[in-house]
């Protein structure tokens, strides 16, 4: 189920990127991010845990990660 | 965590305390079997948590095994305080020619463990208290410091017992403190403590309660007296909404949202945690609600749990508006606590901006809270609101539909 | 001049790295005031949380950056015994102790222990001690900001049972203009270290309180305590009490919200505890905006000036 509340959209080159999506899943603590088969996943069903720490938008090329309130 | 009177005294038999010959029975035919065995005259006592079971008629003398098979099948149906029988005990009658009461419980004021001692056992030590003082004793000691025979002989000898009585009493209660301390108790009572015709001492009855923090480092002695994990063992036994209202916090380890307790009404309450769910429980009552619930949040749920609560609380039937509500928080979040309750409803498939009747939680990252709600259209307010006026609005809409 | 804590006082943090502590070290480091010199967590030395050097153990700390005043205990419940005994026996004079979940024998332990060596413990199960604008010592009001939103200087000494209760009515007070001179959340377990009673000595002698506030709930005798030591002191003060958990009068037995918070007999009910406050001339109120409205009232009758 994707998120109500949170919505996260990557660049393509940070959807391919096996250690930036390594790196995303160590730094995320409510485990949105996932490296599978060398490509980064999503785990939608965590979606709406994210506390909005901004860690991941950090780790990532600047505006490559984008946080998306969808109540906004 | 209450233990039934056949438990406590396997706890008593492992530390040697002086106990009547008995058996716990399941059947008509397991009674007349143990009286038989046990031989002459038995108690026949149905197995509660809650007192009052001699008054209920629920203890009954038998003279032959015939006789105690009977008052099983006479006692097991009694109902003690709402509280079914669990097992019947048979156990062998004593010639009694003076009954006495010992008990060991934490006193709060003092912070030390404290030994009430009595030779007027048998009856309420409140009455005892309050109307012959001089014959109850307290004795303070030490949970630090090895406690020795010292403590015990003080407190028999303080209601001025004296002579062989003193000195056959002094190991049975000293035994007691130890076990008390030992196995993390909050309660270790025998009442009575008898002392039989011929002068020996005997455990007729015990009530051990221990403390639920201590449950897990008691594991294994739990385990060999047979008391599953799953027992809460409180003053009356759990509903099906507070089991699953239970297992829906234990999924979860990030924070509180349970401790769920039913009651009767119509108004589900999302409220947390300690003072704030009593006080806010309170305030709904003044205010002519009649809750369907307690439970409570605390620390960090994630979005999940909270819906999880969220969406058993408006399954209750007769449930259709939940007020949520905590005092101001600083460790709990806002804006997770409405992202749960708004996925709760959604998932019990009812509109949040109906079926929440007010929010009222004010703290940290109230701000990105309070844009959620907007965004769902749910009543919402601030600090400047009190807890009490939140409750009020939450009974008021209830009223209006 | 605050009660238990003042800007001067020098802290360590025991647990350090835990990850509530970490939040906690930080959320006192940003509120300013008192001194976080160091942390322990067993095998931890050398590492830092926002600064604050860590080392394994109190005695180790000591040698490095000498005696300090206080503690904060946050480890879990299994160890919390341990680490409250190793700040007593290194000389460390107040302990508050965060952690919840402890046996109570444990609990009389460590307070008999501070007995002996003469140490006060705060808590378990609290969130501490905050003299507004001057220290905080724990997690009372969160992160430094909201913490400031809710707390202000003022007149009122405020206990309560329950940590969160504590910000809600500090934040009430706040708002009507009454600010607080030390607030205690002295824990909601059947055993505190420090009860309501104990303290009133301290805010008694302390001359920027004038009024004390106070959070009770059913269960145990530290409201009977309190109301006689109110009674036989005559105390200067006027004292408001805000009693919770009323309904639990209807269910003995049961316990809500709080370890200690259980209706056993006669005594521990609210009733009971609400009729001995009011004997000894304490205002018991129903809900928390009474509070600043009867203490003003009784401070104006006093003819005390704020
Ligand atoms: S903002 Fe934080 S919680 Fe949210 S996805 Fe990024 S790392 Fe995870």
């Amino acid at each position: 189920m994707p998120g109500i509340f949170i919505d996260i959209e990557v660049d393509e080159a940070v959807a391919s990127d096996a250690e930036l999506a390594q790196k995303l899943s160590e730094v995320c603590a409510v485990d949105i991010f996932a490296l599978r088969n060398g490509k980064l996943e999503i785990i939608e069903d965590n979606l709406d845990e994210c506390v909005l720490c901004d860690l991941c938008i950090e780790a990532a090329p600047k505006g490559a990660l984008r946080v998306i309130k969808l109540y906004e | 965590m209450r233990f039934y009177e056949y438990e406590a005294k396997a706890l008593f038999a492992r530390h040697d305390l002086p106990l009547g010959a008995r058996r716990v029975v399941n059947s008509a035919d397991e009674a007349r079997a143990a009286a038989a065995e046990i031989g002459g005259p038995v108690v026949v006592k149905s197995q509660v948590l809650s007192g009052g079971r001699m008054k209920a008629g629920a203890v009954r003398f038998a003279d032959t095994p015939d006789e105690a098979a009977a008052h099983y099948q006479a006692v097991l149906p009694i109902i003690v305080n709402g509280e079914r029988a669990r097992a019947v005990l048979i156990e062998a009658q004593s010639r009694v020619a003076q009954e006495y009461f010992a008990s060991v419980t934490w006193d709060g004021r003092a912070k030390r463990p404290v030994l009430l001692f009595s030779d007027m056992g048998g009856i309420d030590i409140e009455e005892v208290a309050a109307s012959h003082p001089e014959h109850l004793s307290r004795t303070h000691f030490s949970s630090l410091l090895p406690v020795t025979e010292r403590v015990a002989k003080e407190g028999i000898a303080a209601v001025g017992v004296s002579g062989a009585a003193l000195n056959r009493l002094t190991p049975i209660v000293h035994r007691l403190l130890l076990i008390f301390l030992r196995y993390d108790l909050t309660l270790a009572e025998i009442n009575p403590l008898a002392r039989l015709e011929d002068g020996r001492f005997i455990v007729l009855d015990g009530h051990l309660d221990m403390e639920a923090e201590a449950r897990s480092e008691h594991a294994a002695l739990l385990d060999e007296l047979g008391i599953d994990s799953s027992e809460t063992r409180l003053a009356r036994p759990p509903t099906a909404f507070e089991i699953e209202g239970a297992r829906r916090n234990a999924i979860d380890h990030r924070g509180v949202a349970g401790n769920v307790v039913e009651f009767d009404g119509d108004l589900g309450l999302v409220i947390g945690a300690g003072g704030g769910s009593l006080t806010l429980f309170d305030a709904i009552r003044r205010q002519g609600g009649r809750p369907a619930n307690y439970c409570e949040i605390g620390g960090n749920p994630s979005v999940a749990k909270t819906a999880n609560l969220t969406e058993l609380i408006l399954s209750k039937p007769g449930v259709e508006k939940i007020a949520v509500m905590m005092n101001v928080v600083s460790n709990t979040r806002v804006d997770i606590v409405a992202r749960g309750v708004i996925k709760g409803c959604l998932r019990a498939g009812v509109n949040p901006s109906e079926a929440i009747a007010v929010f009222r939680i004010p703290g940290s990252w109230e701000g990105e809270g309070f844009k959620i709600l907007e965004h769902y259209g749910v009543a919402y307010c601030d600090r400047s609101v009190s807890m009490f006026d939140a409750a009020g609005r939450a009974v008021a809409k209830l009223g209006a539909g | 001049m605050p009660i238990l804590i003042s800007r001067d006082t020098t802290c360590i943090v025991q647990g350090i790295t835990g990850r509530e502590a970490v939040n906690l070290t930080r959320e006192n480091l940003n509120y300013g005031g008192l001194k976080i010199t160091g942390g322990v967590t067993p095998g931890r030395f050398g590492r830092d949380v926002y600064g604050v050097p860590v080392y394994d153990c109190v005695r180790d700390l000591i040698r490095a950056q000498g005696q300090p005043d206080a503690s904060i205990v946050s480890v879990p419940p299994r160890f919390t015994r341990d680490a409250v005994f190793e700040a007593l026996e290194n000389g460390i004079r107040l302990v508050v102790v965060v952690t919840e979940n402890i046996p109570r024998r444990q609990v009389a332990q460590m307070v008999e222990l501070a007995g002996l060596r003469g140490a006060r413990i705060i808590g378990p199960n609290c969130l501490g001690v905050i003299s507004p604008g001057e220290a905080k010592l724990g997690g009372l009001g969160g992160p430094a900001e909201n913490t400031r939103q809710a707390y202000m200087p003022g007149p009122v000494g405020l206990m309560s049972r329950s940590g969160g209760m504590t910000t809600e009515i500090a934040s009430t007070l706040t708002a009507s203009g009454l600010g607080q001179s030390t607030c205690v959340s002295i824990g909601g377990d059947a055993i505190v270290g420090t009860t309501y009673a104990e303290l009133m000595p301290l805010f008694e002698a302390d001359p920027a309180t004038k009024a004390i506030a106070i959070y009770t709930e059913p269960g145990g005798r530290m409201e009977a305590e309190f109301s006689e030591w109110v009674r036989a002191n005559n105390t200067r003060l006027p004292v408001v009490a805000f009693m919770a958990g009323r309904f639990m009068d209807e269910m003995k037995g049961m316990r809500f919200g709080h370890a200690g918070t259980i209706v056993e007999g006669k005594e521990d009910s609210s009733a009971e505890k609400i009729a001995r406050m009011e004997d000894a001339g304490i205002s018991v109120v129903e809900r928390i905006e009474e509070i600043p409205v009867l203490l003003r009232r009784q401070l104006a009758e006093q003819g005390v000036a704020l």
